[in-house]
């Protein structure tokens, strides 16, 4: 790692003024991709402001909504009582992140800002239609994730809790990479007030939303109603873990199981 | 240099650290605490897992400075009055190891586990071993060290 500053704020205010006041400074919220980021040399802050001293976690679940402040961690979310009555798919994707060692530091807030393309939060966020609230204003999920990395999020925004809307059901199947347990590709299927909704994570540079079998869903909520529809692998990751055309597959794949567990 | 101070396997501890120092180095550098290991130092293999504040976590992917204030228990802090706790006991019983590298991890998330679930069976274990690798045990004896350790641990509150 280089060399950074380390500051551990009380308070969201304290943080901004830390942020505003440090070149190049980056929050620090469970550590769990950012600590290897930084022990491979790929990020080189000046400072560190470690939000791990904010009271920013806790689960509420009232009026049809499941409210997750962004400090939570992973094994808060899976092991939620609340969690798992209202959304149960959200509770099952909480469990399969990393290993329980993992889930005992990494957050909810830091997974989503981190957008990173094979983690599993992303689906349930966008595949739910969540609203990520911050120090200055609310996000819709479908604003939210702009690209390989890239978030919404201003310079100095801390995301301070997200909010599930209950869906009348959902599930999320992931195809785990065997070494890594990221998501090679994960599904989040929905069944919303607002219709159904197909979230992807893992398969191409951001999650994305599957229109075409949204709209397949809507008619028919049957395994069969997406088991023909062919993902085009143009937009797909490939790497040494699999081809564009393995991924786009294991789309159609995945979401075809995470439909037949609730259809 | 910042200080950091800690409890570490209930003695209050401090030292002089780098921002960047991670946890893991801290005990086994600073506090010769080397029991914990350093295996892949990419948060994948858990021989660095320790406790903080009562949660296995891994240490090589934890900064010293966010430890400040916590308590921390390493694998050396489980033997009580010279008597190996009951999870290390299983393990020699069982012959839960063979190198012994990954043993500390292990054992630490094996005493996590068991903390946390009252009824282990055996997919259970292996699936709460998802972040802990051997690469000479296969397994097997570790996992039934761990269901022994467990029965005997759930005898002993009745």
């Amino acid at each position: 790692m280089y060399q950074f500053q380390y500051f551990r704020p009380k308070s969201l205010d304290e943080a901004r003024k830390l942020y505003e006041n440090n070149g190049d400074a980056k929050f620090l919220a469970g550590g769990q991709t950012l600590i290897p980021t930084l022990k491979q040399r790929l990020a080189q802050p000046t400072a560190l402001i470690d939000l791990g001293g904010i009271a920013m976690s806790g689960i509420k679940v009232a009026g049809g909504v499941v409210t997750i402040g962004a400090g939570t961690k992973h094994f808060d979310v899976a092991s939620s009582a609340d969690v798992k009555g209202a959304i149960p798919a959200l509770s099952h994707l909480a469990s399969h992140i990393g290993d329980p060692a993992v889930r005992h530091m990494g957050t909810l807030g830091g997974s989503i800002a981190n957008n990173d393309p094979a983690a599993d939060y992303p689906a349930a966020v966008l595949g739910l239609g969540a609203t990520i609230k911050t120090t200055s204003r609310t996000i819709s999920a479908d604003d939210f994730f702009t690209g390989m990395f890239e978030t919404a999020l201003e310079e100095g925004e801390i995301i301070t809790e997200v909010s599930f809307p209950v869906p009348e059901k959902a599930a999320y199947m992931k195809f785990p990479n065997p070494a890594s347990r990221y998501a090679m590709v994960g599904v989040f299927v929905a069944k919303t007030k607002g219709g159904v909704r197909v979230a992807v994570t893992g398969a191409a540079s951001s999650v994305f939303r599957e229109s075409a079998m949204e709209a397949a869903l809507t008619k028919s909520f049957t395994p069969d109603a997406v088991a023909g529809i062919k993902v085009s692998p143009g937009n797909m990751n490939s790497d040494l873990h699999g081809t564009a055309e393995y991924r786009a597959h294991l789309v159609t794949v995945m979401a075809k199981r995470a439909v037949a567990t609730i259809a | 240099m910042p200080s950091v101070a800690m409890t570490v396997n209930g003695k209050a501890v401090s030292g002089e650290v780098e921002t960047r120092t991670l946890l893991v180095h801290f005990l086994r550098e600073n506090l010769r605490l080397t029991g914990t290991h350093v295996g892949c130092d990419t948060s994948q293999c858990g021989a660095c897992v320790v406790h903080v504040n009562g949660k296995a976590v891994k240490s090589c992917t934890m900064l010293a400075v966010q430890a400040e204030g916590a308590q921390v228990t390493t694998v050396e802090g489980l033997t009580q009055d010279g008597k190996l706790h009951p999870v290390q006991a299983a393990f020699k019983e069982h012959h839960g190891l063979q190198c012994g590298f990954c043993t500390p991890g292990m054992i630490m998330t094996a005493v996590d586990m068991i903390r946390r679930i009252p009824d282990l069976d055996e997919k259970t274990i292996r699936a709460e071993l998802e972040g802990n690798l051997c690469r000479c045990t296969g397994y097997q004896n570790i996992v039934k060290a761990i269901e022994a350790a467990s029965k005997e641990m759930k005898g002993a509150r009745a």
